[in-house]
């Protein structure tokens, strides 16, 4: 993603080369001095290519959609308008939208995502470390979970939509009830995957049943948790936006529903462009945070993936 | 001899397999550690070597017989042991300051000291500077090292190895076995050293087993009376050496031809 890739700039292709030449390049000749700097500007040049080519699509892409919708050749009624996508999305942030100012749509819609995803992962982990702790409660437990897990949840939002009424509640509980299986699963996982050999170690070293969840399991299956988030906060907006379609008063899976009960279909397209950015903006955000907790895996396991 | 420190009598393990058969891993074993002794188990692949150390340590019972550890039967993990394991071990996720100071404080003794503990064993063998690191900055011989200082923190007076040395490089690996023999000289622990290394075992030992191809039993016990202190990168030119080593070779070469037979049958099959 364009938002990551820009770190992983060393202080060789960052900078100029020769005012700062990296260690090996020091003390070898010149040639290898050469080496490193010819390297590290062939690494600027293919970062360069990528953004140029990033750059070029989006342009191909959307162009091609503005000018296919504008020639007619494609139905604008149906297939929208970029440029029709950002003046309506610049109207919503200058004149507010039918259900009020925008920000507080997307405030509404995501505090319902923040508050069913962190609900939802923090019940899954805890389950999946207590099932895969305890292998009977596992075993008792197995065909209900895969059971649960079976029901497609989005039609619980209209279970919610019922329970909870139009408030907060309801969008909440869909995505909690999304987020929770996905994370729950990869945290068993992650504890039955704990290497034997490190358990017997803090075995032999004293640990007890606490302290080897503490030290042990948790940290150990945390990758797997962490992500687990990833997707996890993804359909915490499915959740939070299904919600709000099965019936709401506020928030952007409402602004899309009203859009496309309107026939608005620049509005449909522009509440969806907002939705992305506000996973764009969450991805980032929990990359952060899954760097700064796993700081002890090797850097190319915890650093770029670049999808 | 009530005085062994560890002693294995008569001690049969069957593992279930997943296909649903019983694998014997060990056929009535008896063997005596005596306190303070170095000992080696030699034997061929998939003998049982290790899994006589998860016996001794309790991490696994035994099927038949019975392991004693200073006089008393094994039930769950003895007081007292140390274990270095053949792979990396040691906690990813702590520094090696906390993987060091892991032992004591499991025992109680507050962080502080514990740490404090942990600097002191972190210096002895040879890893001052590097307390904040994490196991994947180091190298392999260094997370030995780690491994070593984390089971001797604990001050065990049996101390389980098994072929701690086998992922490493030939000359670091001849490094740590002098680094070895120099700790353990310092305690007054027994140890015993699973390797598949002849050589390793007469230079490091003060007894080597030998156990014959699975499922495994002792086939005879040779006393090294080689001088200590010793060189390991030393001690293999001397005449005496090659007479221990030829007399053992002699008994495990057939062990070690059996499970290469049976190897060469099972991939056939």
């Amino acid at each position: 993603m364009s938002v990551k890739s820009t770190r992983p700039r060393s202080s060789v292709s960052g900078q100029s080369p020769q005012s700062d030449p990296p260690p090996q390049a020091r003390e070898g000749n010149r040639n290898s001095s050469d080496l490193a700097a010819r390297r590290s500007s062939a690494a600027r040049r293919r970062r360069l290519n990528i953004y140029a080519l990033r750059v070029a699509f989006a342009v191909l892409w959307i162009g091609s959609w503005e000018l296919t919708t504008s020639l007619n050749w494609v139905d604008p009624f149906f297939f929208g308008h970029p440029s029709g996508i950002v003046v309506r999305l610049w109207t919503w942030i200058t004149d507010g939208t039918a259900l009020g100012p925008l920000w507080l749509q997307v405030a509404v819609t995501m505090q319902e995502t923040v508050l069913g995803f962190l609900v939802g992962s923090v019940l899954g982990a805890a389950f999946g470390i207590l099932l895969g702790r305890v292998a009977l409660l596992a075993e008792i437990l197995s065909p209900f979970i895969k059971g649960a897990n079976s029901i497609p949840r989005v039609v619980l939002g209209g279970l919610f939509a019922i329970m909870f009424g139009l408030g907060l509640s309801g969008k909440v509980a869909t995505a909690t009830v999304l987020v929770f299986f996905v994370v729950f699963f990869n945290a068993f996982q992650g504890v039955r995957e704990v290497d034997r050999n490190l358990i017997a170690n803090a075995r032999i070293l004293g640990a007890d049943n606490r302290r080897m969840t503490a030290e042990i399991i948790i940290p150990s299956s945390l990758s797997w948790i962490l992500a687990s988030l990833h997707i996890s906060f993804g359909l915490a907006i499915v959740g939070a936006v299904v919600g709000e379609l099965f019936g709401a008063t506020a928030g952007v899976g409402q602004l899309i529903y009203n859009a496309q009960h309107t026939f608005d279909i620049n509005g449909v397209f522009a509440g969806m462009l907002l939705l992305a950015v506000m996973a764009l903006v969450a991805e980032g955000i929990l990359t952060a945070i899954e760097n700064r907790l796993i700081k002890w895996r090797p850097r190319q396991l915890s650093g770029e993936i670049p999808i | 001899m009530a005085g062994a420190a560890i002693e294995l009598r008569n001690v049969t393990k069957r593992f279930a397999t997943p296909k649903g058969g019983i694998y014997t891993a060990l056929r009535d074993l008896t063997m005596e550690v005596a306190p303070g002794e170095f000992c080696a188990v030699v034997g061929p692949t998939g003998c049982g070597k290790s899994t006589t150390l998860a016996l001794i340590s309790g991490l696994e019972p035994p099927s038949v017989g019975e392991v004693r550890v200073e006089g008393r039967a094994v039930r769950g993990i003895p007081d007292g042991i140390g274990y270095v394991f053949q792979t990396d071990a040691v906690f990813p996720w702590k520094t090696v300051l906390e993987n060091v100071a892991a032992g004591p404080r499991y025992h109680g003794t507050p962080g502080r000291e514990a740490r404090d503990r942990a600097r002191e064993w972190i210096t002895r063998v040879g890893l001052a500077g590097f307390e904040d690191r994490y196991p994947h900055q180091l190298s392999g011989g260094m997370r030995k090292r780690v491994g070593l200082a984390q089971s001797l923190i604990t001050g065990p007076k049996i101390l389980l190895m098994d072929e701690p040395f086998s992922a490493l490089d030939v000359q670091t690996r001849t490094l740590m076995e002098d680094e070895l023999l120099a700790l353990w000289a310092s305690t007054s622990a027994s140890v015993v050293f699973v390797t598949h290394d002849l050589e390793e075992a007469i230079a490091l030992a003060d007894r080597v087993f030998v156990l014959t191809a699975g499922p495994g039993t002792v086939k005879g016990n040779y006393a090294v009376d080689l001088p200590r202190p010793r060189k390991v990168a030393e001690i293999r030119f001397q005449p005496r050496f090659t007479e221990i080593y030829e007399a053992i070779w002699s008994q495990l070469r057939d062990e070690v031809l059996v499970s290469y037979e049976r190897q060469k049958h099972a991939a056939a099959v």
